[in-house]
């Protein structure tokens, strides 16, 4: 077999094709821009927790006393700028997207690899404004960047960061566009919409948003500029504008954008639930479809961060009901996943372990938005809390445990190497401990009126808050972890082979690492998304 | 009984049971849902675990089951939807006779002032078991009252009046917290409502030293600021409309349109004259942008109140100095 082959003489693959600076900063194969994307995105994940680990610390007691209002106000924005532009949005796309949808459709790269290429170059120049902007003496408005307060009130570097998000929702943009046309363009022979594994339905359904919402968030940006620099009355009531425009046009982007980070996720755990179960998804077409009909719902759905805002009773009633809708398809992919254990045969690998982490989270996470959407509760709990707990849940508990169930899955076709499981194993333990334990209390706190974004806070919240930085510090090294042997694993972990989970789908019928060009010979599929079934029995007469 | 949970905010208004009634019904359906997901993973995880179950069962997967899960999710969530708009519904609707109060936020502090002219900072008096309506104002950027223990929330803007009510059922002292962050000082922008008993609440007011009630004063600025030369309250024509009797009803407009006079339309006739010109008249007001301040607004928006409170507005004729032309002319 190959990987008898591969086992002596070592063979041509991305990564040792060529070792100098240059061909991997002018590369254009999407598992290159893929590594670019990592590490660059890791770098801004680490930023954003130590602003995490800081707030959590400054919350330990009532008095603001470790550091200043204004500091902590900057922290709490840098951590939301930094974990939400330049951490989740591209995340599971612009890494894993970037690698796997080439490789699962059978293509030798995306449509427009030198855009790939641009994107994540300009991805960089969008971090450095932002990081440039926080060496500086850092931003205090939100990451919501809230008018009139971005526009004529905070004396902070408002211009630089939100630039950094103006250039970086470019490189969105071109993710977008490249995974659009290369899915539309450039399946293997066979690889018909319905035989697409769900992992490529679901970044297209992201994609749709990334180029439908991000030019919104981009326009957006350029007014508050402009009534910041020339006082041009937009936004600011004093200049003749409506603060409440902003709102609209701000949410209008960035709730469907919390789509564009939770529904990759979605994709990675309805790869790795099938695989670890042994058997093809339940429900296939729904859970495909639920995909794109969270795209299209998505953007019907922005005012609900408005109900107490100031918009009229009917609008809110309207947003109200939507956001019912937008949530039913959610709650079906997790009915389905469940529905694929049944009867499977369940192995606990740590990409499981982090799916079923997901599954349960994404549960609560989910079920806590529906309150939010209720709005006679939603006006007691809007801006507490409860609301950061709700949204952790689902972009922590939901989104960071998929990307990280996902990079455990793919890493050994990434790196052709195995991570020591049993490490991987307790780290995917730690976080979830730690997770729970940082975030559970905080919906507590929030029902309570815990108001969000409060430096200091009555003496009768502290028990909570200090369960939840006891928590955040478990979670904490529940991430360093994998840090640590991921590293580990490149100069010391076994040869993964080709298809170490015995995975269905054409990203495991290639080498670890996979050639440049992907496949040797360009695939011909003539199956279904997760043939298990067919898999297992062509495994067995191997044997 | 929940009270007593140290973990749970303190019910201390009409609209808090409602609320925390339909929050009891969502813990209850998530915690099921929550324990049906967990269970089940659980379950098919150790039942199917590979050791057990080697040889996998391929199922495609279930239209009736696709469907159950699909509407039965629907129908819970239109009874949500439901109950939490029945609720916003009396959270969005101040009820008649409300004693009304204005709030004005600025960075980083709360001003009040009661229609009988008290005024309080970063503290709110108000009596129990009455209805109280918020009029509330930003002088600067977005802020929002919000009181825990009343259930309510509502974000104050700048440039205009957003309003909320409450009808507090116990008295005591609440934490009144902004909402909405404001910038520096955002989590020092606290207060209380001390909610009291009437006789104490009347002791409280008598103590406060209040000459003049905001209709009072309001009558003050308007003179002052030359308003009466066109808006008379004699029964005479000016060049601008007679107030008396315009507040809470619609106004026709020069382009056709009709429009609420509410505090938002008296608030903006006063700032922004031309938006919106009562038919028959000539757009020859000037604007009094910069020449009001947020609480001379209020004063302004009461007085013009006070000119159709013939009947509602009981408060207002206490403070005296109402003209006789004025409250007949509402008749």
């Amino acid at each position: 077999m190959a990987t008898a082959v591969q086992a002596t003489v070592e063979r041509e693959n991305y990564l040792n094709v060529d070792y100098s600076l240059k061909s991997w900063l002018l590369t254009k194969d999407h598992k290159r821009i893929a590594l670019l994307y990592l590490i660059s995105i890791t770098a801004m994940f680490f930023v954003g927790g130590f602003f995490a680990m800081l707030i959590r610390l400054e919350l330990l007691t009532p008095a603001g006393d470790l550091v200043s209002s204004d500091t902590y106000n900057k922290l709490f924005t840098m951590h939301g700028v930094s974990m939400i532009f330049f951490f989740l949005i591209p995340s599971v796309p612009a890494v894993l997207g970037n690698f796997c949808i080439p490789l699962m459709i059978g293509a030798k790269d995306l449509a427009f690899p030198r855009l790939n290429l641009a994107s994540w170059y300009i991805y960089m120049i969008g971090a450095i404004f932002a990081l440039t902007s926080m060496l500086l003496g850092g931003v205090d408005t939100g990451w919501t960047f809230y008018t009139p307060f971005s526009t004529s009130y905070s004396n902070t570097h408002v211009i630089g960061t939100a630039l950094g998000v103006f250039i970086a929702g470019f490189s969105s943009i071109f993710t977008g566009l490249n995974f659009i046309v290369t899915i539309h363009r450039m399946r293997a022979p066979g690889m018909t919409w319905n035989r697409m594994p769900l992992f490529c339905w679901s970044n297209y359904a992201a994609s749709i948003i990334m180029v439908l919402g991000t030019p919104v968030v981009a326009i957006t940006i350029l007014l508050v500029a402009l009534e910041r620099l020339f006082h041009i009355g937009v936004f600011n009531p004093a200049l003749g504008g409506d603060p409440l425009l902003f709102q609209h046009l701000f949410w209008f982007y960035s709730h469907p954008a919390v789509y564009i980070m939770i529904l990759p996720g979605m994709g990675v755990i309805s790869e790795i639930v099938p695989c670890f179960a042994r058997k093809r998804i339940f429900g296939y077409e729904f859970v495909a479809l639920a995909s794109i009909a969270i795209a299209v719902l998505g953007f019907l759905v922005w005012a609900h961060h408005m109900f107490v805002a100031g918009i009229s009773v009917y609008a809110a009633l309207v947003f109200s009901l939507l956001t019912y809708l937008v949530a039913i398809p959610s709650a079906v992919k997790i009915f389905n996943w469940t529905a694929t254990l049944y009867k499977g045969s369940i192995t606990y690998d740590t990409p499981m372990l982090y799916a079923f982490g997901f599954i349960g989270l994404f549960t609560i996470g989910g079920l806590t938005g529906v309150f939010l959407a209720s709005i006679g509760v939603d006006v007691h709990v809007t801006d507490t809390y409860f609301v950061v707990a709700h949204f952790h849940y689902v972009m922590v508990g939901g989104m960071v445990l998929a990307y990280m169930a996902g990079l455990h899955f793919w890493w050994p076709k990434i790196t052709g190497k195995l991570y020591p499981e049993g490490w991987a194993k307790l780290s995917a333990l730690f976080v979830f401990v730690g997770f729970n334990l940082t975030f559970f209390p905080q919906f507590i706190l929030g029902y309570m009126g815990m108001p969000r974004r409060y430096h200091a806070y009555p003496p009768e919240f502290q028990v909570l808050n200090v369960l939840s930085t006891a928590g955040a510090s478990v979670l904490a090294v529940g991430y360093v972890l994998p840090m640590i042997y991921f590293v580990w694993s490149l100069r010391y972990g076994k040869d993964a082979g080709p298809n170490p989970w015995n995975a269905v789908g054409l990203e495991w019928m290639t080498a670890s690492p996979p050639p440049t060009q992907n496949f040797d010979v360009t695939p011909v599929v003539t199956w279904e998304a997760y043939d298990y079934e067919h898999q297992d029995e062509e495994v067995s007469v191997g044997h | 009984m929940w009270k007593n949970l140290p973990l749970f905010p303190e019910q201390a208004s009409s609209l808090a049971s409602q609320v925390d009634g339909l929050y009891f019904f969502l813990i209850a359906v998530s915690a099921f849902f929550t324990v049906l997901i967990f269970v089940l993973v659980f379950l098919f995880a150790v039942k199917y675990r590979k050791s057990a179950h080697p040889n996998p069962e391929h199922i495609e997967g279930s239209l009736p089951l696709e469907l159950t899960w699909t509407l039965i999710p629907l129908g819970i969530s239109m009874i949500f939807f439901a109950w939490g708009a029945l609720i916003y519904f009396q959270q969005a609707r101040p009820p008649r006779g409300a004693m009304e109060v204005y709030a004005v936020g600025k960075q980083w502090m709360w001003k009040f002032e009661h229609e009988t002219g008290q005024r309080e900072i970063n503290s709110l008096h108000v009596p129990v078991n009455r209805d109280i309506k918020m009029i509330m104002s930003s002088q600067d950027v977005i802020h929002s009252f919000y009181v825990p223990a009343f259930r309510i929330k509502q974000d104050v803007l700048p440039g205009r009046y957003t309003s909320t009510w409450f009808r507090p059922t116990k008295v005591g002292t609440y934490h009144l917290f902004c909402a909405e962050y404001c910038g520096t000082q955002h989590s020092g922008m606290i207060g209380e409502v001390v909610v009291m008993e009437p006789t104490a609440y009347q002791a409280w007011l008598a103590s406060g030293g209040a000459s003049t009630t905001m209709a009072v004063n309001g009558k003050e600025m308007f003179t002052q600021l030359g308003c009466a030369t066109c808006h008379r309250s004699d029964g005479t024509q000016g060049r601008g409309p007679n107030l008396a009797g315009v507040f809470g009803k619609p106004v026709q407009l020069a382009d056709g349109r009709s429009v609420m006079a509410d505090e938002n339309y008296v608030r903006e006739s006063i700032l922004n004259p031309q938006a919106k010109i009562a038919a028959g008249f000539q757009p020859i007001m000037p604007t009094f942008q910069g020449q009001v301040t947020e609480e001379g607004l209020g004063a302004l928006v009461s007085y013009v109140k006070s000119l159709s409170s013939a009947n509602g507005g009981q408060q207002k004729a206490e403070g005296g100095g109402l003209q006789p032309a004025a409250a007949s002319a509402s008749n």
